[in-house]
């Protein structure tokens, strides 16, 4: 029994040590450890790739050897390497952002077992640098030139004589319409160029077209209010008006008051121009620039108080909400051809063409990419994803 | 030179950004941040106009007795009230527990959720008004929002639970959002980002001139 027992305590020893042999064996280590500049930044960045250990068999499974890898990183191939970062199993990738421009580095890749690891052979001399050139942007560059190109053509046509058909647009052709009707009804315009800043194209698309309006209700003149959400806003309209009413010959029917600072806050402006609204009752309400959540409650108080709305937005999500509750609405671009169209200058109606030749282009990828994937042609169809 | 000088400031900061879009080396890869905390500033300092003008136009309105005076010195009195309390609260005046808060907790902030709470009742209106089937793009409007509706509630769900799946309500609902609609969507998408090329170059080439008071 004792001599049992021994023997059996004695082969159970042998079989853990073997397993526990097993465990402290280091996985084997990766191979081709490759480093080189990040290309297209504005440096202090190296990319390390590597082989994965032959030992690593994918980073979700538990009796994967390989728990995961370390870089490290020197500034000498024999010197002294310190631990720069951490990742997973099955990780090929590592991006050193700690780099100093010019200073060589060299790296190594260590496989991390369950107590042992093994480390690759020192990459080749890496330098951090900047480019001078973000070649990832190349297309978009080509785009934007050929587009700026087929614009500059146009003016030029335009500029010419050439006469360029632009197709009807009915809100702007309802602003003679509206600015008439406040007129007859003694009553007050409204122009809301939306709570963005000066910093937005919407807003300054909106405050471009409340010039031609200004015009329109100087001619006419109707009684023109413009309550703003921002102070530069403010600022820009006042001066717009201002000359505006000069070049329609009436400087005298201008009124500084005319344009006023409510609020920045959305909500906060958007109570205060519903409160003019159904104290004022106008005859005409323009919502023209960069609107958010308040689209709707401007857009409904106008609708209530009986006022012909003009919206005009380019933002998508805002849109639908116009479209239901304006009686016309300028879609996304329309807002931005609002100025040309109204001015009718040559040069401004002329950029509106080179635009379609953008449209365009987009409708040919549009269609060519759509032709390649339906037919599964996938060797050229990168170039338009 | 007044409009001379706003027009040449416009299209050498324009078309400078513009270069530095495709240049990550330093240190025009810190321009873009550079010009939007210059325009940051320049707003910081142009809210004191607007805060100015709002208090004279008020005032005027009290001075003249004008329809609606008395929300004036409303206006006036929370103007006031906030400045004065920030100012003794000193650094911390948005922490909570200190006066500013309270009245932001208890006065701000319920107004400003009672206006957008408001949304949802001009949704109902608006869509009475427009949902009606007065011609046939109308029509199909009507239809596709009842199909929308239904398929985002759950009595869609019971409605068409009998159906195949892949002709419920709410696939039929799933369907409409991922094609006609994000076609329609993307293609006003393509419309807006040509229009601010095409209006951005008329702004730096000096056509556009109407917002640095040109004609």
């Amino acid at each position: 029994m004792i001599r049992f027992s021994f023997i059996f305590l004695f082969t159970l020893l042998l079989f853990s040590s073997a397993t526990g042999q097993e465990a402290t064996l280091p996985p084997s280590p990766p191979t081709d450890v490759m480093a080189k500049d990040t290309p297209n930044d504005a440096g202090g960045s190296i990319t390390i790739t590597w082989k994965k250990s032959p030992d690593d068999i994918g980073a979700v499974r538990e009796e994967n050897k390989v728990k995961g890898y370390e870089i490290l990183r020197s500034t000498e191939s024999e010197g002294e390497y310190e631990v720069l970062g951490k990742t997973t199993a099955g990780a090929q990738t590592y991006f050193d952002t700690h780099a100093q421009n010019g200073v060589p580095y060299y790296y190594k890749v260590r496989a991390l077992g369950i107590q042992s690891f093994s480390e690759s052979l020192p990459s080749s001399m890496a330098k951090a640098k900047a480019q001078w050139i973000d070649w990832r942007r190349r297309y978009t560059f080509l785009l934007a030139l050929i587009l700026a190109l087929s614009i500059v053509y146009f003016i030029n046509q335009a500029k010419s004589g050439k006469q360029l058909f632009i197709r009807k647009i009915a809100g702007l052709e309802a602003v003679e319409e509206a600015v008439g009707r406040a007129t007859e009804m003694g009553r007050k315009i409204f122009y809301i160029p939306g709570i963005s800043d000066m910093d937005s194209m919407q807003t300054i698309a909106a405050v471009t077209i409340l010039g031609q309006v200004a015009k329109k209700t100087a001619e006419y003149e109707a009684k023109l209010e413009v309550p703003t959400s921002r102070s530069l806003v403010m600022v820009s309209c006042r001066e717009t008006i201002k000359e505006a009413y000069s070049n329609a010959g009436r400087p005298d029917l201008y009124n500084e008051d005319m344009v006023y600072y409510l609020t920045d806050d959305q909500f906060g402006y958007t109570a205060a121009v519903d409160g003019l609204f159904v104290r004022e009752k106008p005859a005409a309400v323009f919502l023209q620039g960069q609107f958010y959540a308040e689209s709707l409650i401007l857009a409904e108080t106008g609708n209530y108080v009986g006022a012909i709305q003009i919206a005009g937005t380019a933002q998508p999500a805002q849109l639908p909400f116009f479209v239901a509750a304006c009686d016309y609405t300028l879609i996304g671009e329309e807002l931005f051809a609002a100025s040309a169209y109204l001015s009718r200058d040559p040069k401004l109606l002329g950029s509106l063409k080179g635009q379609d030749v953008g449209k365009f282009i987009f409708l040919f990828f549009i269609i060519v990419g759509s032709l390649f994937i339906t037919f599964e042609i996938y060797d050229l169809s990168f170039l338009f994803r | 030179m007044r409009r001379e000088v706003p027009l040449a400031i416009t299209a050498i900061v324009g078309f400078a950004l513009i270069i530095v879009y495709f240049i990550p080396h330093p240190p025009f890869n810190h321009s873009r941040d550079f010009f939007e905390d210059l325009f940051f500033i320049i707003a910081a300092f142009a809210i004191w106009l607007g805060c100015l003008n709002l208090l004279k136009v008020n005032a005027d309105k009290v001075y003249l007795k004008k329809k609606g005076w008395t929300f004036s010195i409303v206006v006036w009195f929370g103007f006031f009230l906030m400045v004065i309390v920030g100012f003794w609260e000193g650094r911390g005046f948005m922490n909570p527990g200190t006066t500013f808060y309270y009245l932001y907790d208890k006065l701000y902030y319920p107004l400003n959720a009672t206006m957008f709470s408001i949304l949802a009742f001009f949704v109902a209106s608006a869509s009475y008004r427009a949902f009606r089937a007065r011609n046939k793009e109308a029509t199909i409007l009507l239809i596709a929002a009842l199909f929308v509706m239904l398929g985002r509630v759950p009595f869609g769900y019971y409605l068409s639970s009998w159906l195949p799946e892949g002709w419920r309500l709410g696939n039929i609902t799933d369907w409409i959002m991922d094609f006609p609609q994000t076609a329609a969507q993307r293609a006003i998408m393509i419309g807006i980002a040509l229009g601010i090329v095409s209006s951005s170059l008329r702004v730096l080439l000096g056509l556009e001139r109407t917002f640095a008071s040109g004609e």
